[in-house]
């Protein structure tokens, strides 16, 4: 039974992703497939974050660096006029891998709230790196005039493609970490976080494994950042504010720590509120605070974890 | 050279001023169940813990068939063929009784940078695991959630694991304790039944199970060995008496 | 540059130590007895930035307006901890992170509606203006040579309270939670309330001395809390003494590295690319020490024994 209630879930949820642009457009709301578009960017990151919070037990306080990164890897290629998506997005990729390996070697050497701390710092050193580059604008940004193009084969620039592109790429993304998440190389995260202890004495030595994790994870988000970059067609260092990090953390909490599905429904369910309460009263962040400590405190099992199907075996 | 498994030589660990090892010799021999009893407190927990790797003794070598490896760290140790068990029970609560066997068996098939193939599913781990959960008496209850184990089964499991390494040496902290009537029994007939093909460090402080499994005993008090021998002879050693088993009646 | 001008800015990162030593007292404190992450300390601090500035006005009466911004704050934080915190001390570290993660949202988002966005200044009464004269030739602000005063007495008395009292024992023991009932035979719930009040009236002091210096706006305390994270980082957490030694060194980093690498990168470098890299290497510098002294040391210069 699980299993069908699953399948039933997940083709509901792609067949309503797919008809969602057609509908939008004929009811003149558009604005809507940006908004599912920018959820699925940030179900991607969710998903990335996920694999090293949910599955590894890494509560890396600083992924939004990878989403900077990722997106000034575009940005900065597009403002030295190379405009090719598969450089710009390999760059945003290999860049997010190196610094995460960087970053990874250090702080997965201590744990618990050092952890926490250390990815915070490091990220929020990265925000003032990205506030201090006179050239791509400082504190203030810098607008990317081209979107990323790939010999011509999808363009960008119409809202449309774009966002199949994200709905097929943030699909390929939750499965690679389903996948990820229970092969042999997610068990052995899965064992560390559950009892480290007991996987150093069955000869475990959780630290590489979990060092690619962090790696494999900074890759993947810095592909959110790639996107991200392109739909706002605009970069800042406000993408690796330290908010945006617990943002994202929120999302893979509110949806389902350790599910599949998760990382989607706690995108979605995020944004949403945040742009409802935001199109109610411009004061909608002391809305929000109260509701997210709510939600620690009652809600600790997400979206995923009450849907029938979306608690994966 | 000696026929030992393993030998351990003036071990010493401290705690701020507490010497909880405090210069100890010791051996196993290959094949035996070399028991270690002491007081509460004597150091034999901390005395299993630089055997398996996971606390690094101040002072002292430990060798295993021939080769130091006062260095190595638990993992590497395990590598090497030590496997123990956790005077607490230390298992993965969230997983079933077969994914827990199967990832000590994992842990030994080669590296597990294998990203791709689900490893539930993987007979090359499932099968092995399945096999050690029979002979522990476990098998019927593979498919049950640790955490949702009786505190005996839960035990057993540890050990099932451990077991699931193909271990050359087994370090086993007080695997009865806690454990009912019933459950203990059990337990010491398993542990009788690797006698021989398995050698074992056994810590425990049912005296029972003790003298019923140990070829030799060692007895540490205040971090010292004060005596070893077999069961006949700790008997009626003078010095353990006093020292230990005087106090215990 | 000359001597007075590096004496001068040395001073100044020892001002800015003593102020994330106070913040990273409170934090430390409270994790150390409470086992608690509490990322919106950073919002005591601002809060107590706040109630000092609104009450100075009020009463027109420097000091009597910081006696009311510290006691508010203590409030405020007892407050927090009556109503959202207390029920997260048996929860883990993510859970605690992302509830005060909720809360600085709404701490800073309710400052925003109260006081406006825009940054505000305390005035400084005409007694604290002026400057003294440490050695000839070299004049140093009154006040900055006060918080620095005032710093050093508090460090001093936390030490006191720390090596001297039975409370502090069980501090620096990491003593869990039914020790402590046992050992000091009291309410443990009041107890952990005052704690955690104890250490937002630090951070609460920590932000309305930072009011003549710095801007007092939304999210000032998010910013000087990442900078007391690595003061921590560095000392080792539950350290009272590394919070020291780690606030110091960072705030003295900080301040050198701003003030000197410009100029210092221009000696080797082109004036133009100085130009670019000082600021951007200034503003990291800390974290770089941190990635350092993780690599040589990954419990922090002082580990505690405890946790
Ligand atoms: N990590 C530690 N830090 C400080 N003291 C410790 C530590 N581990 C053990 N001790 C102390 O060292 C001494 C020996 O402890 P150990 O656990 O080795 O004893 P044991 O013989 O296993 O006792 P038991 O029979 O109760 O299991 C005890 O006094 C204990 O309090
Ligand atoms: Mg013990």
């Amino acid at each position: 039974m699980p299993g069908r209630a699953r399948i039933l879930l997940w083709s509901a949820v792609i067949a309503l992703l797919i008809l969602l642009p057609p509908v939008a457009e004929a009811l003149k709301q558009t604005f809507y497939i940006d908004l599912l578009r920018r959820v699925m960017i940030f179900a991607i990151a969710a998903a990335s974050l996920n694999l090293i919070l949910g599955y590894g037990g890494m509560i890396s306080f600083g992924h939004a660096a990878y989403l900077g990164i990722g997106a000034y890897a575009v940005g900065i290629l597009a403002f030295h006029g190379v405009d090719s998506g598969w450089m710009q997005w390999g760059t945003a990729i290999a860049a997010s891998a190196v610094v995460a390996a960087v970053i990874g070697a250090v702080s997965i050497r201590t744990s618990g709230i050092y952890f926490i701390m250390i990815t915070l710092a490091f990220t929020q050193m990265l925000y003032y790196l990205g506030m201090s580059l006179e050239v791509y604008g400082r504190d203030d940004g810098m607008r990317i005039k081209t979107h990323s193009q790939f010999w011509g084969l999808i363009d960008l620039a119409d809202p449309v493609s774009f966002y199949y592109l994200v709905l097929a790429l943030m699909l390929a993304s939750l499965y690679l970490v389903h996948r990820l998440a229970n092969s042999r190389f997610g068990m052995v995260l899965r064992a560390a976080k559950s009892n480290e202890a007991r996987s150093r004495a069955i000869g475990f030595s959780p630290y590489l494994y979990r060092l690619a994790a962090f790696v494999i994870a900074g890759a993947l988000c810095g592909l959110a950042g790639a996107l991200l970059a392109n739909h706002t067609a605009y970069i800042s260092p406000d993408f690796m504010h330290w908010t945006r990090s617990g943002e994202i953390m929120f999302m893979v909490i509110l949806g389902g720590i350790a599910t599949t599905a998760g990382p989607l429904f706690g995108a979605f369910t995020l944004l949403v509120l945040e742009t409802l309460l935001a199109g109610w009263t411009e004061h909608w962040q002391v809305y929000l605070g109260p509701l997210l400590i709510l939600s620690v405190i009652f809600f600790r099992r997400g979206l995923a974890g009450i849907l029938p199907g979306a608690r994966d075996a | 050279m000696s026929g030992a498994l393993l030998e351990a030589r003036g071990l010493r660990k401290s705690f701020g001023a507490l010497r909880a090892s405090d210069g100890i010799d010791f051996d196993v021999l290959e094949g035996e169940t070399h028991a270690v009893i002491g007081p509460n407190g004597a150091g034999k927990t901390t005395f299993i813990s630089q055997l398996s790797g996971d606390l690094r003794p101040d002072a002292g070598s430990i060798r295993f068939s021939g080769e130091d490896v006062t260095a190595l760290r638990a993992p590497a140790r395990s590598r090497m063929g030590f496997a123990r068990s956790f005077q607490i029970t230390s298992i993965y609560r969230e997983f079933t009784a077969l994914e827990n066997v199967a990832l000590a068996v994992q842990a030994h098939a080669g590296h597990s940078f294998r990203f791709w193939k689900p490893a539930r599913s993987e007979r090359a781990l499932r099968d092995p695991a399945r096999a050690i959960l029979d002979e522990v008496g476990l098998g019927a209850r593979a498919e049950v959630i640790a955490a949702n184990l009786a505190h005996g089964e839960q035990r057993q499991l540890e050990v099932a694991m451990a077991l699931a390494t193909k271990p050359r040496l087994l370090l086993l902290d007080e695997p009865v304790a806690g454990m009912g009537n019933d459950e203990t029994q059990r337990m010491v007939t398993f542990l009788a039944s690797l006698k021989g093909r398995q050698t074992i460090i056994l810590v425990e402080h049912d005296m029972d199970a003790v003298f019923s499994l140990a070829d030799r005993i060692s007895v540490l008090v205040y971090g010292r060995i004060i005596a070893t021998g077999s069961p006949q002879e700790i008997r009626v050693n003078a010095e353990v008496r006093r020292a230990y088993l005087g106090e215990d009646a | 540059m000359n001597l007075a001008l590096v004496f001068e800015q040395l001073l100044n990162g020892v001002q800015f130590g003593v102020m994330l030593f106070l913040m990273a007292a409170g934090l430390t404190l409270v994790f150390g007895i409470m086992n608690l992450v509490n990322l919106a300390h950073g919002s005591l601090y601002m809060v107590g930035a706040y109630l000092a500035v609104s009450a100075i006005q009020w009463t027109g009466n420097y000091l009597l307006g910081v006696l009311l911004g510290l006691a508010g704050t203590l409030l405020v934080g007892m407050l927090v901890e009556v109503v959202a915190l207390r029920t997260l001390y048996e929860r883990d570290h993510l859970d605690q992170v992302l509830a005060t993660f909720g809360l600085i949202l709404f701490f800073n988002e309710l400052v925003a509606m109260i006081w406006g966005r825009t940054a505000l200044y305390t005035e400084l009464p005409s007694w604290l203006e002026g400057h003294i004269e440490i050695f000839s030739g070299s004049r140093y602000p009154l006040y900055r040579a006060l918080v620095i005063a005032v710093g050093l007495g508090v460090a001093l008395g936390l030490w006191y309270v720390v090596t001297r009292t039975r409370l502090g024992m069980l501090i620096r023991a990491g003593a869990s939670n039914r020790t402590m009932v046992a050992a000091l035979g009291v309410n443990i719930r009041l107890l952990y309330t005052v704690v955690f009040g104890f250490g937002a009236a630090l951070a609460g002091l920590a932000g309305l001395m930072s009011g003549p210096i710095y801007a007092v706006q939304p999210g000032m305390g998010e910013l000087i809390l990442i900078q007391v994270f690595v003061v921590i980082v560095i000392g080792g957490i539950g350290s009272i003494r590394g919070a020291f030694v780690g606030a110091l060194v960072v705030g003295i980093v900080d301040t050198l590295g701003r003030a000197f690498l410009k100029p210092l990168l221009g000696t080797v470098l082109s004036p133009t690319a100085a130009e670019a890299a000082g600021p951007a290497l200034a503003s990291m510098l800390i974290y770089l020490l941190m990635a350092v002294v993780l690599a040589l040391r990954p419990e922090g210069l002082f580990p505690s024994r405890g946790t």
